[in-house]
């Protein structure tokens, strides 16, 4: 699921990924499968590890089959993996964990992400990474619409294109596009960077081309290598921000934006 | 909220337990609708000169064979609340014949493929009741409801039909639904509910009247229709998908060489056959989706 059309998309591939990961099998992995466990079960156990209580640190979970609010409010430097497609607010609220899905995903991925990583091998759907406040999402397809909407310092990389209302009210953190934004990016903006490689359908309120300077190069060369992505040439973005006529800016507060 | 799932069958296997696959797709829907649920199916399509008719009576003691005597139908397919009858005549001939004969039924669909289900209730109680896993056919859509601008009634419920084989379900809300209906009603429509799905059920119908395909009448949607909607449409030879222009409301699509489907949700695709292996999308706003079998001789 996705900004694009279906030739572009990475489907199917929950069955294919799971030759991937069959390495580093030093620590033992805790199998779930979502066909026998309920997922509250699922949800409450990985809970139980907040804060360093002993058990499990590597997860992987099977035949997620689109269900909601898988691997929701982690609090724990565990490791989880998901083999197929999840459904509505997937790692949503995640604090340290590493998550990753071997597929798409659907509204609202990582909203409200405090700290850790959430990957998505493929398309996500609309308001991925939605008021997140830290941590890193790395969408390998598309986006949909209003990805990043409200981010608040969350770090959000797109391989593919994101739908229209992206970084609409985008306060803060970073988002990185590897190919088209959809109509009205960072409508509204406050202080969130924007870096997009292809083509833009259109800005947003307020929201306006600005200049890469060698310290956006810089930040914007290490969030690509973060999510994997240093094979692409950091100079073809261009970056967006805001204009700052619609909020109240005073450049002396800059520093506490 | 609102579910609504779809499937197209592209292989024999699948139109054989068409009926069983959709019912499994409206059940995983029921968190997304629990007031109502329907489907319409596209199944054994009647000779020429004769009309399928499907009706509803709000009395549990309908004698449905008498009526079937009475209209020349051979029988009467009955399901729960609904009976499906065959009649001789082009479908406006036959709809009318059972209006002035029958005013307090309802016509739920009438066409000559076409037959529409659909009560209150849970959607897996529904598919229990109206024997869905029965049904044989080319393809089908289904809705489940929370209602939002009308009651929870048999006749509020999804799919609407105000054209020939044709129905809509949708999930969203229009916003100029009562000024469309009464402009919609000078053209020559009949409504049966105050429902805002029904009025968008109309403008399809009327501008195919009008001589618009498909494809046209939905564009025209995005112009005339003001609300937020993901609408799947069926007519005798397929389906379509529209999402007004900013996609509020979800929508998935996935394809395998035996089926399409439409789902609000992964999770009514994922209990399909080789669903894991579907080439999946999210349908992107304001475009038209369409799928057509050829047409039926």
């Amino acid at each position: 699921m996705g900004a694009g059309a279906g030739d572009r998309l990475r489907v199917g591939e929950g069955a294919g990924a799971v030759t991937a990961i069959g390495e580093a099998e030093a620590v033992s992995v805790e199998v779930v499968d979502l066909a026998v466990t309920p997922l509250r079960e699922l949800n409450q156990r990985l809970h139980d590890l907040a804060r360093g209580a002993p058990g499990p640190r590597r997860w992987r979970i099977l035949n997620p089959n689109g269900a909601h609010a898988i691997a929701c409010g982690l609090d724990a430097d565990v490791e989880v993996e998901i083999l197929g497609h999840a459904g509505y607010y997937c790692a949503g609220m995640n604090k340290r964990a590493q998550v990753k899905v071997h597929g798409n995903v659907g509204t609202g991925v990582a909203e409200n992400i405090m700290s850790g990583r959430v990957e998505v091998e493929g398309n996500a759907s609309q308001s991925a990474g939605a008021t997140g406040r830290g941590g890193l999402l790395v969408v390998h397809g598309d986006a949909s619409s209003r990805c990043g909407i409200s981010m608040k310092g969350v770090d959000i990389v797109v391989r593919g294109s994101v739908g229209h209302m992206s970084a609409f009210m985008a306060q803060k953190g970073r988002l990185v596009v590897c190919s088209d934004a959809g109509e009205a990016l960072g409508d509204s903006i406050y202080e969130a960077h924007l870096y997009v490689r292809g083509a833009v359908a259109g800005l947003g309120a307020d929201c306006v081309e600005k200049e890469l300077r060698p310290h956006h190069l810089a930040e914007l060369t290490e969030l690509l290598a973060q999510a994997g992505f240093d094979d692409l040439d950091p100079s073809e973005f261009r970056r967006y921000g805001s204009a700052r006529q619609l909020y109240n800016f005073h450049v002396d507060h800059a520093g506490s934006y | 909220m609102c579910g609504i799932v779809g499937l197209f069958a592209k292989s024999p296997e699948i139109e054989e337990r068409l009926g069983e696959h959709l019912a499994a797709m409206l059940v995983q829907m029921s968190d997304r609708g629990p007031d109502s649920a329907g489907v319409a199916v596209y199944r054994d399509p009647v000779s020429a000169g004769w009309t399928k008719l499907t009706l509803y009576s709000a009395d549990p003691l309908e004698d449905w064979r008498a009526l079937a005597a009475t209209l020349g139908s051979p029988g009467a397919d009955v399901r729960a609340s609904h009976a499906v009858l065959v009649v001789e005549g082009e479908p406006a001939e036959a709809e009318a014949l059972v209006r002035s004969l029958r005013p307090d039924l309802r016509v739920m669909s009438a066409g000559r493929v076409i037959e529409i289900y659909k009560e209150v209730g849970r959607p897996e109680r529904f598919a229990e009741a109206f024997r869905l896993s029965e049904l044989q056919g080319t393809h089908g859509l289904g809705h489940t409801r929370m209602a939002t601008e009308s009651r929870v009634t048999t006749e509020g419920s999804h799919p609407f039909s105000t054209g020939f084989d044709l129905c809509l379900v949708h999930n969203g809300s229009l916003s100029n639904h009562n000024r469309l209906r009464q402009r919609l009603r000078r053209e020559g429509i009949r409504f049966q509910t105050e429902n805002d799905t029904e009025v968008a059920a109309g403008y399809l119908a009327w501008r195919l009247r009008e001589g618009a395909s498909l494809e046209e009448a939905l564009a025209g949607c995005l112009d005339d229709l003001d609300g937020f909607y993901t609408f799947l449409v069926g007519t005798s030879d397929g389906f379509a998908v529209l999402r007004d222009p900013i996609a509020c409301k979800p929508a998935v699509l996935a394809e395998t060489d035996d089926w399409v489907a439409m789902g609000s949700e992964w999770r009514a695709i994922a209990v399909l056959p080789g669903a894991a292996e579907a080439r999946m999308w999210e349908p992107a706003p304001a475009i038209v989706y369409a799928w057509e079998r050829a047409r039926v001789p």
